[in-house]
């Protein structure tokens, strides 16, 4: 795959915008041009052939992405909602921001190897490293005071995922290997290893219950703070508060630090940066690790604010680092744009899900693959950059100039 | 590619060399059958004496410029003689259940099977230049649609030719967006991925609902030989589904058609250099078209024999990662035909064990499911020798003028 080969040479035709072969240059011209019309064209796009996948199969359309709209509890921000009404859009609210945040520091993840011309598919394992900690830690230390035992279990969660991305940073700077299959091969080996560590007979398994392969429950004083609603009814914990804290530190260190202008250097140009003096198979080793930070800190906020335990099958079916790649690419890669496409995914999670959505209107199991067939299709429509050709095209007509080089895209 | 280059080993390593290292192999594995049924043999002296010689045979080839083969037979020895010291201390009816080795190769190859299909699937699709991400897609495609077709015809052969279909669909997608629309292929094979997952998990429900698949579904038959008597090879080989063959029988046809023929060299040579292919008249992106197509056939054949000639039913996401098993595998042995069915022994081999240890050590047989992953992370780190994809691998073709 010498689409991103270990010396940064492409085998594709140099030079040619639109024709580059790594991820990171042609995500270059999907950020050089459309604004905001390009991620709002490529999620419109997705949810009509959504829409006619809902229409072919005998159901209603209009209907059930209303009926997934009032689930999030989005129309709790309008005013006119009011009463009982206004009640219910509160609870659902809190969930989708609780399914929100692990989404945004996923998307920040994947994101930030985009901008160094890393692809990170590794968020799922960062994410799961990051959750075992969590969990290891919230669980033990009996004794430990809140706030203390709180940012022992964040921090050793963030530094497990970082150090876990970072194998695949490693080895990407001293072997080349590809760090798509290499971070590929790291989720999967997460996966066995939780599978492994709350397995029955598993290290890390209960001590109140052989036959469940469960972790132990978190110590009620290692949950995270519950501002917004019940905490018995798993109201909206602080995640949200570190998920957007990390985009803010996610923006300032790409765009303002000394570190993220070498990332954004190795990811535009490797030779370049070279011969301009960055080393850059460290800069691998730094990117991949701060992206595991991030994906560690997701697994971290979701034991301690609401799961409150890891079972092997919540290891095995969890697709929330998959999901980053979709937030990170609709998002742009930009900090703002990922805690958008954050919030999008995050309330259609929660719109979709069995407990909220009527059956009668639609059911609440098809949702579920509707959510899936979305996502699939946003990742789809951008990989392609074929609403950015279709809009760049339609302004070079429209000026009738001939357009700047850096977006000629075909 | 210059690392690459400069990684290789610099002289030529001596034929003896070679033949050492193999020999370091072989030693290692008889280090750790001394220990197994039928031979049994109660005291760990025999195995480590063994194991010891493994390790040094593979030390003199290291020594001697055979860095691949001088490796694996360290790690073959050094394994065997773990593994045999392992089997002396746990008890000989224990070893006895789980070492049937009629019953563990039988396995071995029906694991392996649809693990086969995907990987000769991704290895055309790579030889052409294309990165095919999506087989765990493609799987599932022919593995909904393999169940949905026998259910709705009645009979496996269509549900058969419906799972193809469906694979080729997915697959033709992927060539549009990879090969006409150079779109990022990695990109869009995860994406199709999601796609996948969701048409086949949404059709599923929609179609079949709470009660799942029909009992009765169609099956594709088994292959009755009647050679039980030959020992354990007789045993694995006696009664295996007609798709276990098909899928040996696809190893040699890709093998021949990719490197034995006119056609199989243009394929390679896209794969490796488009625009010299393009030169000598090769139309790349046709190639690059029928490659992926065609691995997408091969992959939902696989994932078709999981639902129809396996499990006999479909439920969501049955794959469950086995198209990033198959990616392994094809990675493991090197984008080879053989090396790569090699590979998807190993890795059924591996499966079949995790299934049977259980029996004494259930979190044990766990650790065993990570193998596939562990292994080829380390044959890519380049550890044991480096697996080199071709050179135009994952790089979308724009053609001049």
């Amino acid at each position: 795959m010498s689409a991103v080969a270990p010396d940064g040479q492409d085998a594709g035709p140099a030079g040619e915008p639109g024709g580059g072969a790594t991820v990171a240059t042609r995500l270059t011209t999907h950020l050089g041009v459309g604004g905001v019309i390009t991620p709002l064209l490529t999620t419109l796009l997705a949810f009509v052939v959504g829409g006619l996948v809902v229409l072919a199969t005998g159901h209603d359309p209009f209907g059930t992405y209303k009926a997934i709209f009032d689930g999030t509890g989005l129309n709790w921000l309008f005013p006119w909602t009011s009463g009982a009404d206004r009640d219910t859009a509160a609870i659902n609210l809190q969930q989708t921001l609780i399914l929100t945040a692990p989404l945004i520091l996923v998307g920040l993840a994947v994101g930030y190897a985009f901008r160094a011309g890393l692809f990170n598919i590794g968020g799922q394992g960062q994410y799961t490293v990051g959750a075992i900690l969590a969990v290891w830690v919230g669980s033990s230390f009996a004794g430990m005071p809140a706030v203390p035992h709180i940012v022992l279990a964040i921090v050793l969660a963030a530094l497990g995922g970082a150090a876990w991305a970072a194998i695949a940073g490693g080895l990407r700077a001293t072997t080349g290997a590809n760090e798509v299959i290499t971070t590929i091969m790291l989720n999967w080996i997460a996966l066995w290893v939780g599978v492994f560590l709350f397995g029955l007979g598993g290290p890390l398994q209960n001590t109140a219950q052989h036959d469940v392969p469960v972790s132990n429950d978190i110590v009620p004083s290692a949950h995270l703070p519950v501002f917004w609603g019940d905490p018995q009814l798993q109201g909206l914990h602080i995640g949200i508060f570190l998920a957007l804290a990390a985009a803010v530190v996610y923006a300032v260190i790409l765009n303002r630090s000394t570190k993220g202008y070498e990332a954004r250097a190795v990811g535009f140009n490797p030779d370049a940066a070279r011969y301009g003096g960055i080393s850059v198979g460290w800069t691998y080793v730094l990117v991949m690790g701060a992206c595991g930070l991030f994906a560690g800190l997701a697994g971290a906020i979701d034991v301690l604010g609401w799961q409150f335990r890891v079972a092997t099958n919540d290891i095995q079916i969890s697709q929330v680092g998959f999901l980053g790649i979709a937030v990170a690419l609709l998002g742009r890669n930009t900090a703002t744009g990922t805690c958008l496409a954050g919030l999008l995914f995050g309330a259609l999670l929660q719109g979709t899900s069995v407990r909220n959505l009527d059956p009668s209107v639609f059911p609440p199991e098809l949702a579920g693959n509707l959510t899936t067939i979305i996502q699939g299709l946003v990742v789809l429509i951008v990989s392609a950059d074929v609403l950015v050709a279709w809009l760049v095209r339609r302004r070079i007509r429209r000026t009738a100039e001939p357009p700047p080089t850096s977006v000629a895209v075909t | 590619m210059s690392t690459v280059a400069a990684s290789a080993p610099g002289r030529a390593p001596a034929p003896r060399a070679a033949l050492l290292g193999w020999a370091g192999i072989a030693l290692g594995v008889v280090a750790f059958l001394l220990a197994l049924p039928p031979f049994t043999v109660r005291s760990a002296g025999p195995s480590l004496v063994v194991g010891a010689l493994a390790v040094a045979a593979g030390a003199v080839a290291l020594s001697a410029g055979e860095r691949r083969l001088g490796a694996f037979a360290v790690v073959a020895g050094a394994g065997g003689a773990v593994g045999g010291y392992a089997a002396t201390r746990s008890g000989v009816g224990n070893l006895e259940a789980v070492v049937s080795w009629g019953a563990l190769c039988a396995a071995m190859l029906r694991y392996a099977t649809p693990l086969t299909f995907a990987a000769l699937g991704g290895l055309v699709s790579e030889r052409s230049g294309v990165v095919n991400i999506a087989l765990e897609g493609m799987m599932l495609m022919g593995a909904f649609f393999g169940a949905y077709g026998a259910d709705k015809t009645g009979s496996w052969v269509l549900g058969l030719v419906i799972a193809v279909l469906a694979g080729a669909a997915l697959a033709l997608v992927l060539a549009i967006f990879a090969v006409s629309l150079r779109a990022d292929q990695i990109v869009t094979g995860v994406a199709l991925n999601f796609v996948a997952l969701g048409v086949t998990g949404y059709l599923y429900v929609d179609v079949y609902g709470d009660q799942g698949t029909p009992d009765g579904l169609p099956r594709v038959p088994d292959i009755k030989l009647h050679t039980d008597g030959l020992g354990f090879i007789g045993q694995a080989l006696d009664q295996q589904n007609l798709l276990v063959w098909g899928g040996l029988l696809a190893v040699v046809v890709v093998w021949v058609l990719v490197f034995r023929t006119a056609r199989g060299l243009r394929l390679r040579s896209v794969g490796e250099n488009p625009k010299a292919a393009e030169t000598v008249g090769i139309d790349v992106l046709r190639t690059r078209y029928a490659a992926v197509v065609v691995s997408g056939c091969l992959a939902a054949l696989g994932g078709a024999f999981l639902s129809i000639g396996f499990v006999h039913s479909f439920s969501q996401n049955m794959t469950a990662g086995r198209g990033f098993i198959a990616l392994a595998a094809l990675i493991f042995g090197r984008w080879r035909p053989l090396g790569a069915l090699g590979a998807t022994l190993l890795f059924g081999f591996a499966s079949a064990l995790a299934q049977r240890l259980p029996a004494f050590s259930p979190s044990g047989a766990t650790l065993f499911q990570a193998l596939p992953y562990v292994l080829t992370l380390v044959a890519v780190a380049g550890i044991i020798g480096r697996s080199r994809p071709p050179a135009a691998d994952g790089v979308p073709y724009r053609r001049e003028g």
